[in-house]
């Protein structure tokens, strides 16, 4: 008696289906798993043989045999447990193999017969989807989950017993009545929940900074901040995702997939649509390599920089960071996505997120303040270091943050200065800004500045003399490398773009120039 | 047939033995002989030796009243399967028997409210 039922494996976000074959033997009672699972797989033998007898079916009384094919991709994890149980209960007769045929089934089984939910509802229902399955078997806490992704039938139920009743098409049975089948209303990945985000109102006093936050923000162009403790740099840097435009559905998936697998829920704030605010992820600086760009010993999780996809990575105190998982982010930053290799394989998860570091100057943090520095020039060159050059060229703007001086303050007091910008203002111009941009980029792979290539920078987008002038004496007197000069013209039409301009002018590469800053923005040579 | 049954004490022996009983009535139904019944030496016991035609069968019968604590296979572990294979060997020898073949069969006897079922795998151990 041989049955099979549908399941899907995932490696990162690579999904490929998997055949669960059960076969019942004429031998003594015996069951074996086969087909390449880890120690967690392996355990489902134990939970699917107690889910079965306690929902009240028999367990068959000689030797099973669940292959998971093809048995070369290595599989893992508890999702397999109801896809297993179900191909067992095929073969032994409790429920019609036919009806199971276009059905991919995940969800882990509880020792009563409770289906749970596991990580990866979405990219799993996803892959489900694009394999051809019309039809894909969840628990019941996974269906708005499952919900997002059209274009599927989606089956949810709370236990085994109603997953058999549902195929037999008895639910005349006690208890099948909450099989929820289709999708919850209203849950479509279209909707956009309102949000709350800390508002740039509240930064007053920091005008330079608020500006180039709007650049960052327009362009999406990587920053990074220096400057003394208290000047503002973290509070800047949390309203930095307030001024994106919301994601894409598309995008938003991309990156709720990865929020997904990390078992992070993919909802927004009203916790009933897809999450389409851009994330902020802001690792502390004591985080492993692990953990900033994902890993893992047989099965890779991701880490931060992938669960920043779409969104803002923030590293505060960048140099406290150990300096190679600083330096590992400089092959995600330029091929936007990051490949772990392990011996079950290559798993590949999306990276494309826009970096913000904030530093102090030196160890003391008073490097650029008044009353001076007490470091060592040694202690100050070796906390410098710890930022290294292939790192901060990657950077497009690289500000330095002063502290709001005490008369400023005075003048916030007496209402002589309102603040400039306010979240809402700011997103505005953000929006007409990327709309300008990507309606030029329109035939290119690319929808913002910070990702135009050099070669186009200098042939098609190429400016008139007049206007690169300042940029072209830096370059020609050696003071800005030919990457440096790149990077200026990309802040550049940035620049152009928010001031409503079609292309941009002296005064546009100028300030470029002050934004993009020095190459070493601590202040050591 | 020597004789080298004993006469069962408790009510789980009588069970066992009852059950014995109905599983070489069954064999004898399909048409085998049987040879031997609880053979002993210092290893264990061999609950049924037949012949089925050209070959040499050994038996091992589970019976149960009731499945409360799961289907009489399931109590022939790994360790009783290797112990039945050595006690075939044994017998082997003690008969002087060899250059015939052997099989290793399993049956299952199940009484509830009277009625008995019986399963029966063949070459399973």
């Amino acid at each position: 008696m041989l049955a099979k039922s549908l399941a899907v494996s995932l490696l990162g976000l690579t999904a490929t289906a998997i055949e669960v074959e059960a076969d019942i033997s004429s031998q003594l009672p015996n069951f074996v798993l086969v087909g390449l699972p880890d120690a967690s797989l392996s355990e489902s033998t134990a939970r699917v043989r107690a889910a079965v007898v306690n929902s009240g079916f028999a367990w068959p009384a000689r030797r099973v045999t669940v292959n998971l094919s093809p048995a070369s991709v290595p599989k893992q994890g508890s999702a397999f447990d109801l896809a297993i149980a179900m191909a067992v209960l095929a073969a032994n007769g409790s429920v019609r193999s036919d009806a199971m045929a276009d059905c991919v089934l995940i969800g882990e089984l509880t020792l009563d017969g409770s289906v749970r939910a596991v990580n990866g509802i979405l990219p799993m229902v996803k892959a489900a989807r694009d394999l051809g399955a019309a039809r894909v078997m969840v628990s019941r806490e996974s269906l708005a989950e499952a919900s997002l992704i059209a274009g599927i039938h989606v089956v949810s139920v709370e236990n085994l017993k109603q997953a058999v009743g549902w195929f037999n098409m008895t639910l005349v049975d006690e208890g099948t009545e909450n099989i929820c089948v289709g999708r919850i209303k209203g849950v479509t990945a279209d909707a956009i929940a309102i949000f709350d985000a800390p508002d740039l109102a509240d930064v007053i006093g920091q005008d330079l900074a608020v500006n180039s936050l709007l650049v960052a923000a327009a362009g999406a162009h990587h920053m990074m901040m220096v400057g003394t403790p208290g000047a503002g740099k973290t509070m800047l840097a949390e309203r930095l995702p307030g001024l994106l435009p919301d994601l894409s559905v598309e995008a938003a998936l991309e990156t709720a997939a990865v929020a997904s697998i990390a078992g992070r829920s993919v909802f927004g704030s009203d916790s009933a649509s897809l999450d389409r605010r851009p994330k902020f992820e802001a690792p502390h600086h004591s985080s492993s390599m692990a953990a900033i760009v994902g890993g893992g010993l047989r099965t890779p999780k991701p880490g931060a920089i992938s669960l920043a996809h779409n969104g803002v990575l923030f590293l505060d105190e960048a140099p406290e960071f150990q300096t190679p998982v600083l330096d590992s982010l400089r092959q995600p930053l330029e091929s936007s996505e990051i490949r772990l290799h392990r011996a079950a394989g290559t798993a590949v998860f999306p990276a494309r997120f826009q970096l913000v570091l904030a530093a102090n100057p030196c160890p003391c943090g008073k490097a650029f303040a008044i009353e001076g520095c007490k470091c060592t020039a040694i202690s100050r060159a070796r906390y410098a270091q710890k930022l290294s050059g292939p790192l901060l060229d990657r950077i497009d703007i690289r500000l330095v943050v002063q502290p709001v001086s005490a008369l400023k303050q005075k003048m916030v007091r007496e209402g002589e200065v309102t603040p400039a910008l306010t979240t809402a203002m700011a997103r505005s111009m953000v929006a007409e800004a990327r709309l300008a941009a990507s309606t030029r980029l329109k035939k290119t792979p690319w929808n913002t500045n910070s990702q135009v290539s050099a070669n186009y920078l200098r042939g098609p987008l190429k400016l008139p003399g007049q206007a690169t002038r300042a940029l072209d004496i830096a370059l020609n007197r050696g003071r800005m490398s030919m990457r440096g000069y790149d990077r200026c013209l990309r802040l550049a039409w940035t620049l152009a773009d928010l001031a409503g301009r079609n292309s941009p002018i002296a005064d546009d590469v100028a300030q470029a120039v002050l934004l993009r800053g020095n190459d070493n923005p601590l202040g050591v040579q | 047939m020597p004789e080298t049954r004993p006469t069962p004490k408790t009510a789980r022996q009588l069970l066992g033995r009852y059950g014995e009983d109905r599983a070489c009535d069954y064999l004898q139904a399909l048409g085998y002989s049987i040879l031997e019944r609880n053979w002993r030496c210092r290893i264990g016991e061999i609950d049924i030796i037949a012949r089925d035609r050209d070959r040499l069968v050994f038996i091992e019968v589970k019976t149960r009243s009731a499945q409360g604590f799961g289907h009489p296979f399931e109590s022939i572990t790994e360790t009783k399967a290797a112990r039945l294979r050595r006690l075939v060997a044994a017998w082997c020898e003690h008969r002087q028997v060899s250059g015939i073949k052997v099989r290793l069969d399993a049956i299952a006897v199940l009484v509830r409210a009277g009625r008995v079922n019986i399963e029966h795998l063949k070459q399973v151990l």
